[in-house]
């Protein structure tokens, strides 16, 4: 029997239609309720939950009225409901609030209806502690928590629930500054990671027999792999990422997981360093330096999201060739179709590191990818 | 549009039939063997004693105790659960070439001329085993255009592996070893050309598909280097697209001094019309169990010829077939080579069916065959098309080789069901599809491959099944979502085919794993 949570937030995807590009904040709610703007998570909710109303071996832990007891009502399914006082309308205090009840509550999974905001607020909270299901209602959809449709977050349930899923990951929360965003300029952070159970995409071969390796089995193939092929006398710059934090993890030493730190021969020489740290550490060295990064999953972000402590000087120190660039194979099958891409702030730069790049996917397999 | 195609009832047998050793029955015996008389004793003696002591049994075999007509009925039983080629129009196998081996051509491979032969009978004495195999090699030789053959390999990936280890001998020749130690291949490649260099040592480098689905050839002039040891090239693709630049690949890979590999599994639309030579090709391996005459499933026994060019015959693995005078003899007097890499000299009875098979067509009858094929595929392809819910990966390239990669997306977007779900609803049809393919990025996925050998009635019956199938989907789901309501088995729970843990593929495996009956090894 699961205990799993299900938190609504009733304003995701309000801004969207009336050309808001977010709800993030009471003005812009505000506005968007002015420009004719309806809600829509309740419907995402709903149909979510229609695919699941047969399952008997799940309890449902919600909260109060639309954020979520609206949606079980009128399903007629069985649930708990969570105390408290909720405020109308919600905002973002509420879904942390919420989050904390339900870790209270010993849910075992949490899923949500909302955006980037909604998962910035869930992660707050709940850090990786307790894995969790986005249900994509929201106007900004950059963080890879997210299922890529209703229908998807509704199977990944229905697997969770039925025991069938014992993998996880961990997935970027990643979100754009609203503001800027209006203004037209685009600028994106990664805040954080959730654990998310891992849903194989497709039945495995029966034609092989191979056994489905784990996500985690992956990582760890190709952490032990780019490990054995590091150089003893080079510095190499871990970027942020939970695929990064995978070396540092499998070569014994507390990495950090959004920022960049610096390690030689093994051994940590910069935690968490800032650009002028990063900088000073080069000149002060006549070692060669070099770059280990992975894209942002789903969004295929190398340099310029979550990274900006890697500045274009200290790039261009490093050069194209000291770069190298690592994933695993879900991972860009994620991207499939889709180029890498850079946004250093520097033009010139991002144009120099256009081409195709080499990702190291696990032991001795590499794949040619175009970065743009 | 299929309306006048005829859509079967059909009902899978259901037997609940126990495995053959839960059948045994101590003391029964299918064949019980009389006690010689006197007078054979007295000419041959007990018949045994004969046998020297180091080859007898000191106890009897672990088989099932049963009388003949049991293991009949068991065995029936068990084929009328199962649904193979001769049962169905095997279409939906997509990529892995289900057609008509004739029969007359198993009754050569069955031939006690055949089956009674030994492996280690001195050469004189098996000329014509020795001479199908040359001659087999011959007709390789005019299909691939390339100078030399070996028959060892027993499989599609086993033939992959003898190009890799011919590219590594051919270059350790070189002194080039430790420097080329890459190898480049294609995203929609078969898998096994980015697995088995890896086993040779090598790092592989896969290119990604472009937009019309071909390999990025700007990707593969970035992938290039000196370090290039080859290229493994699958072509067509089991997209069913057809790389006509194949020519720039290869011809670049050369002026890198990279070996150009070709995996022909997918040749059944390739015959008479394209060969590995003419698109610059250095090593190619063909299936025979594919493409001719032999039977492809369940593992082989199969055959991988590998076929080379002059200049890397003598990396091929030892011995080879050669012809001296009019006999026929193995040449083990290859210091170059990799030496054996199989048991004996390749699986003769795959050997014997496709030498039939290529005899009895001929060069204008291979060429007819492949054009069938392109022929059957483009036309279900325009069918399955109209199917409501069906899409192409890579839509803009058309049209397509011998098979083809679709996708139910918009099925599954529209109704919540996919590929699996219309898998799981085809048993119902006494038909099947298959569900492998990797690597698994087109959406919803299914691949189909027509082949030469369905008529055009076949064709309507197997689009008409996936019609009524997609209809059904948006029009009546709780018949998708129960299937298969007709089949031997009404719930398939895949996760166990995916655990190795839970898997029992022999019957001492199932009996430590689910009665403790063998001890676990102790590690």
């Amino acid at each position: 029997m699961k205990t799993v949570g299900f938190i609504v937030n009733p304003v995701a995807g309000m801004g969207g239609a009336v050309g808001l590009k977010g709800t993030d904040g009471p003005e812009i709610l505000e506005r968007a309720i002015a420009l004719g703007a309806v809600p829509k998570a309740m419907e995402r909710a709903i149909s979510v939950l229609r695919g699941l109303m047969d399952l008997d071996e799940v309890r449902w832990i919600t909260c109060p009225g639309p954020m979520g007891e609206e949606a079980f009502l009128s399903l007629g399914m069985d649930f708990e409901v969570l105390d408290g006082d909720f405020a109308i309308p919600t905002t973002g205090r509420d879904t942390a609030f919420a989050t904390e009840k339900m870790i209270d509550m010993n849910v075992d999974l949490l899923s949500f209806v909302g955006g980037d905001g909604t998962a910035r607020d869930v992660a707050s909270v709940i850090g990786d502690r307790i894995p969790v299901v986005g249900i994509p209602g929201g106007v900004k959809l950059h963080s890879a928590v997210f299922a890529k449709t209703p229908l998807k977050a509704g199977e990944i349930l229905e697997r969770y629930i039925r025991g069938r899923i014992d993998d996880f990951r961990l997935a970027e929360v990643m979100d754009i500054d609203e503001e800027a965003f209006r203004d037209g300029r685009l600028s994106a952070s990664l805040y954080g990671y959730m654990r998310v159970p891992v849903s194989p995409e497709a039945m495995q071969s029966k034609k092989s027999g191979r056994h489905r390796e784990s996500s985690s089995f992956r990582l760890k193939e190709l952490a032990c792999y780019v490990t054995s092929s590091m150089d003893e006398d080079v510095i190499y710059l871990l970027g942020s990422g939970a695929t990064v934090k995978g070396l540092s993890d499998y070569l014994g030493i507390d990495g950090t997981l959004l920022g960049v730190d610096a390690v030689i021969g093994g051994r940590m020489i910069g935690k968490d360093m800032t650009e002028e740290e990063i900088r000073k550490a080069i000149e002060a060295t006549s070692l060669k330096v070099a770059m280990i990064l992975s894209p942002i999953g789903g969004q295929g972000f190398l340099l310029g999201r979550g990274n900006q402590q890697l500045s274009p000087d200290i790039v261009r120190s490093v050069g194209k060739e000291g770069i190298s660039v690592i994933a695993t194979p879900e991972k860009m099958e994620e991207l499939f179709g889709k180029p890498l891409l850079v946004d250093t702030g520097d033009r010139e730069l991002d144009e120099e590191l256009r081409g195709f790049v080499s990702v190291i996917v696990g032991d001795s397999r590499e794949l040619i990818w175009p970065l743009e | 549009m299929n309306k006048t195609a005829m859509i079967r009832r059909f009902h899978q047998a259901s037997w609940d039939e126990p495995i053959i050793f839960d059948l045994s029955e101590p003391g029964q015996r299918g064949v019980l063997v009389p006690e010689a008389g006197p007078k054979i004793e007295e000419s041959v003696g007990d018949g045994l004693s004969a046998i020297p002591e180091s080859m007898r049994r000191s106890d009897i075999p672990l088989l099932p105790e049963m009388g003949q007509p049991q293991v009949l009925r068991h065995f029936n039983h068990l084929a009328q659960e199962n649904l193979g080629a001769d049962y169905n129009v095997d279409i939906g196998q997509g990529t892995c070439t289900m057609k008509y081996s004739p029969k007359v051509n198993e009754i050569f491979a069955t031939s006690s001329k055949i089956t009674d032969l030994h492996p280690y009978q001195d050469e004189s004495t098996v000329q014509g085993a020795l001479e199908v195999m040359y001659r087999l090699g011959e007709c390789f030789k005019e299909i691939s255009g390339l100078d030399c053959f070996s028959l060892q390999p027993g499989g599609g990936s086993h033939g992959a592996l003898a190009m890799a280890t011919v590219v590594r001998s051919y270059f350790r020749d070189r002194g080039e070893e430790d420097r080329r130690d890459e190898v480049i291949t294609t995203f929609f490649s078969h898998p096994a050309d980015a697995a088995v260099p890896i086993v040779k040592g090598f790092k592989v480098v896969v290119l990604p598909p472009d937009k019309d689905g071909l390999p990025d050839f700007e990707a593969f002039k970035a992938a290039l280097s000196d370090r290039t040891a080859a290229i493994f090239f699958t072509n067509p693709e089991d997209t069913g697209i057809f790389n006509g630049r194949i020519k720039d690949f290869t011809g670049l890979a050369r002026k890198f001094g990279a070996l150009c590999c070709y995996d022909q599994a997918n040749a059944n639309g390739l015959l008479g019309i394209a060969r590995a030579k003419e698109a610059d090709f250095d090593l190619s391996f063909f299936n025979l169990h594919k493409t001719f005459s032999s039977p492809h499933g369940c593992g082989g026994p199969a055959t991988g010829l590998v076929a080379a060019r002059q200049f890397l015959g003598a990396y091929l693995p030892a011995p080879l077939v050669v012809k001296k005078g009019d006999r026929f003899s193995l040449d083990w007097d290859m210091p170059k080579s990799c030496g054996k890499i199989k048991a004996f000299y390749g699986t003769l009875p795959v050997i014997v069916r496709a030498y039939a098979w290529i005899m009895s067509l001929g060069a204008e009858g291979l060429n007819e065959v492949s054009r069938v094929a392109i022929l059957n595929n483009n036309y279900v392809m325009k069918k399955l098309l109209s199917i409501k819910g069906c899409s192409i990966s890579f839509p803009d390239h058309s049209p397509r080789i011998e098979q083809a990669r679709y996708s139910w997306r918009k099925l599954k977007e529209d109704t919540g069901f996919g590929t699996e779900d219309v898998q799981r609803r085809i048993a119902d049809f006494g038909t099947h599809y298959w569900s492998s393919h990797e690597p698994w990025v087109i959406p919803e996925p299914f691949t189909v491959e027509p082949s030469e050998s369905y008529s055009k009635a076949d064709l309507d019956e197997f689009c008409a099944i996936l019609e009524r199938i997609s209809q059904e989907c948006y029009d009546d789901p709780d018949t998708i979502r129960h299937a298969p309501h007709n089949s031997t088995i009404h719930h398939v729970d895949h996760d166990v085919l995916d655990d190795p843990d839970l898997w029992a593929i022999t019957w001492r495996a199932y009996k430590k794993k689910y009665d403790g009956y063998f001890e676990r090894r102790k590690d």
